[in-house]
């Protein structure tokens, strides 16, 4: 059977052409994958910006007798529903605190309600068409405007959204993180050392080494409940308490530091531990004075990956009772604490519209103290790579 | 006094002691070592040595009281324990000065030491494995104990709601008795992990393919670290997106062509995983891709194959164990997957195969279960463990599989570091 050139120059085409579209499709599939990302990060963006702004009014308060009694009366009855009540029950221990504010009227700048902050950023809210138009005239007026929400920063949690922040999660995830840390960084170089240095290559050490590669594939959740069955009801660590939150991620991130640690130490070359052990380094010093000082950069990335997951990790946390209500900022390893992510998790589960804007703002916290700690580790492999 | 402050005291005793350790038995190594006699270690080493011998037994009286106590019951008031920690802390002082001899190798015994703890780090995974074996186990146990397994396995009807009347002794109460039949559960979870996957596998396989075979240089070394940013977003975070961003669009795109969708329909936690999985799979395929020996590809080119025959016929079905192996690891991330479906999936054990209605999975059933307000040994509380020992099995299986698939893989190309 015979093809005469034109049917085997168009049967050509046809094939280089499929070959191209593969190419295009597959560019496609990538190109897809950025869209995805861009798309997250702008839609995080409108709807967690906002965040970072909130309403103030200017009003009279007016420290009276009457409002160390009835922290209500300390602004006039027309402005009152558009002041955070928060603020206002604050006012009789700012009297309490200084003497002399008592009997003095100041226009003050003050935290306004948080239906007032989303009527100012053009959003729905519950504000009466009379609140409305006094808000209406305290902004013409130069009184009413959205500044820097230092609140968010500085306050824990709340159930009113205009004094909801993040400080005691933020707290809580620092102190959380600490003893992930403390206990996850050691064992896991122990470990690691051990298997790459001194272990003999028996079925102990192969079956220690599934193990840890099985540990890094298993839900996370399961880690919640072994938190929850063995740390709290076991030993009786505390619930919701840094110590048995850290304690359960310490045991997810172990894998991640291992598995780190192990390329990072096999990657030092074997004639510098035999030049140590040539002018009689025992295999303890070897690996203490040469191999883990050369090994330490790669141990030190895989280190802030690993803290980097443990940090955005929620599910675990939600099971050993990490998703607590907690106002205040957190100061002990054994109190109630709550993170970054279970803070979010509780925020998005709140009806009131304005907290979808906390959540969101919360969002973009955590995923800059993501980013920044990934490109930390980034930065660090770029610096320290070498080639031996 | 409290347990901390005990911890404390105990530390700064045991700290102090060290230190006594340190210097007398360097003195004493030191004063060996002027009156001429050669030693067969450093001064230091031998203080390292008293260090050890004095911290050692004390610190191993604390743990294994504080065992006694917890698993055999034993009633040992905490400052006894200290005061016979510490005690032998002092002999274990006074016998690691006694060995400082001229004779004795005192860096042999710290390194052996060293490795023993080296050592006894490297069992701690396996201690987690077994922790989470045996606490998962013993509750399933108990719960099935209550439940009966047959019923869970093949029960249609997820009800736990009157199981806390049957815990506080006024089962006859309820509407109706609590049901515990796992099929909805499990069939909205491979729900879910399917349209995960029809996302995932295709977008990140291609994707792979791009940057393996087609991509520039330039693009693949930014391609790549990009697309591990999207890996590194917290579940919480999509669970978010999903929730309030993706399922909205469903239900008006659906409400266009005049489907009724619910706000926790299935497709959308099951998309918004799928593009948390896109990373993993690319990544993994096209570490394995590239990993294909290029003598096939010029073998293929020079038989006058197009590129994209090449990649077809030859490339992929040559890393077909690996890609399978991805996928399957894949799967088991989004089976176990919690957060993105407790804020974007259902509550509702819904057996259906609509993904635009409301369904729930295995892992909202278990937070459901762990923070509802029912006592602990309830049958609904301990369901939790009943649910994530089936999710564990699951998963260690497919993880098997796939270990074994890449095994495999990199037997046939003798290939070293995948």
């Amino acid at each position: 059977m015979s093809q005469s050139f034109d049917e085997i120059s168009a049967q050509l085409r046809r094939r280089h052409r499929k070959s191209a579209r593969l190419k295009w499709i597959s560019m496609g599939a990538l190109g897809l994958a950025g869209l995805f990302l861009v798309l997250f990060f702008t839609d995080m963006m409108i709807k967690g910006l906002p965040a970072f702004q909130q309403a103030q009014v200017q009003v009279e308060v007016d420290y009276s007798e009457r409002a160390s009694q009835l922290p209500l009366a300390a602004v006039q009855e027309d402005v009152r529903p558009l002041v955070s009540r928060g603020y206002l029950r604050l006012i009789p221990g700012r009297m309490d605190d200084n003497p002399e504010l008592l009997g003095t009227t100041r226009m003050e700048w003050v935290l306004a309600d948080g239906q007032v902050d989303q009527y100012l950023k053009g959003h729905h809210s519950r504000l009466s068409a009379s609140e409305q138009e006094v808000v209406d005239r305290l902004q013409a007026e130069g009184r009413a405007e959205l500044r820097f929400n230092t609140t968010f920063f500085s306050n824990g949690d709340s159930k009113m959204p205009e004094l909801a922040g993040i400080a005691s999660a933020a707290m809580g995830t620092v102190l959380t993180l600490l003893v992930t840390l403390a206990v996850s960084f050691p064992i896991g170089v122990m470990t690691a050392v051990y298997l790459e240095e001194f272990a003999p290559d028996n079925r102990v050490t192969q079956l220690i080494e599934i193990n840890i590669n099985n540990l890094a594939a298993i839900p996370s959740i399961l880690f919640g409940l072994l938190g929850l069955a063995i740390f709290i009801n076991f030993f009786g660590v505390p619930r919701s308490s840094p110590v048995v939150g850290g304690l359960t991620l310490a045991l997810m991130t172990l894998p991640v530091i291992i598995i780190a640690t192990r390329t990072a130490l096999r990657s030092v070359p074997d004639s510098i531990r035999h030049a140590a052990f040539g002018v009689g380094c025992s295999r303890w010093q070897v690996v203490r004075d040469h191999v883990l000082p050369l090994a330490l950069p790669g141990i030190m990335t895989g280190s802030i990956i690993g803290l980097a997951q443990a940090m955005g990790e929620t599910a675990p946390l939600i099971i050993v009772g990490m998703v607590a209500f907690i106002p205040d900022v957190t100061s002990s390893f054994t109190e109630a604490a709550t993170v970054l992510p279970a803070q979010i998790f509780t925020w998005a589960g709140e009806p009131d519209r304005a907290f979808i804007e906390k959540t969101s703002g919360g969002i973009l916290v955590l995923l800059a103290v993501l980013i920044t700690l990934n490109a930390t580790a980034v930065v660090l492999r770029k610096k320290f790579e070498r080639r031996w | 006094m409290q347990t901390n402050q005990i911890l404390a005291l105990f530390c700064g005793t045991l700290l102090v002691l060290g230190l006594i350790a340190f210097f007398l038995g360097r003195a004493k190594a030191a004063r060996v070592r002027a009156a001429g006699t050669s030693m067969h270690a450093q001064p230091d080493q031998y203080a390292w040595f008293s260090v050890l011998s004095t911290a050692g037994p004390a610190i191993a009286v604390g743990v294994v009281g504080a065992f006694a106590m917890l698993l055999l019951g034993a009633e040992i008031p905490t400052l006894y324990l200290l005061a016979a920690s510490l005690v032998v802390g002092c002999a274990g002082l006074a016998m690691g000065i006694a060995m400082v001899r001229p004779d004795f190798h005192a860096r042999k015994a710290i390194e052996s030491v060293i490795r023993f703890f080296l050592a006894g780090a490297a069992l701690i995974s396996i201690f987690t494995t077994f922790g989470i074996l045996i606490s998962i186990v013993g509750e399933a146990i108990r719960f099935f104990q209550m439940q009966s397994f047959w019923d869970f396995i093949t029960g249609t009807t997820w009800n736990p709601g009157a199981s806390f009347l049957e815990a506080a002794g006024r089962a006859e109460e309820g509407a109706s008795a609590a049901q515990f039949g796992s099929i909805p559960l499990f069939a909205g979870t491979f729900m879910i992990t399917a349209i995960a996957m029809l996302v995932a596998i295709p977008v990140g396989l291609l994707s792979a393919i791009y940057m393996a075979e087609f991509a520039p240089q330039r693009v693949r070394t930014l391609a790549k670290p990009v697309l591990e940013v999207l890996a590194g977003i917290p579940t919480v975070v999509y669970g978010f997106f999903a929730a309030i961003t993706v399922a909205p669009l469903i239900v008006s795109v659906a409400g266009f062509f005049g489907i009724d969708a619910s706000f926790n329909n299935a497709l959308a936690p099951g998309v918004v995983m799928g593009i948390m999985i896109i990373p993993f799979i690319s990544s993994l395929s096209d570490d394995v891709i590239n990993s294909v020996p290029d003598s096939m590809r010029q073998g293929s080119l020079a038989l006058g194959m197009t590129k994209g025959e090449t990649i077809r016929d030859v490339v992929v079905p040559a890393a077909l164990p690996g890609i399978i192996s991805a996928s399957l690891l894949a799967v088991s991330r989004a089976l176990g997957e919690t957060m993105i479906v407790v804020m974007a999936a259902g509550m509702r054990p819904n057996l259906t195969a609509n993904p635009f209605e409301d369904m729930t999975t295995v892992t909202v059933r278990i937070v459901a279960a762990l923070t509802g307000d029912q006592e602990f040994a309830s049958a609904e509380t301990l369901s939790a463990f009943a649910l994530g020992l089936v999710l564990f099995v699951v998963t260690l299986s497919l993880n098997l599989v796939s270990v074994i698939m890449i095994r495999r893989f990199r037997e046939k190309y003798r290939i070293n570091n995948l």
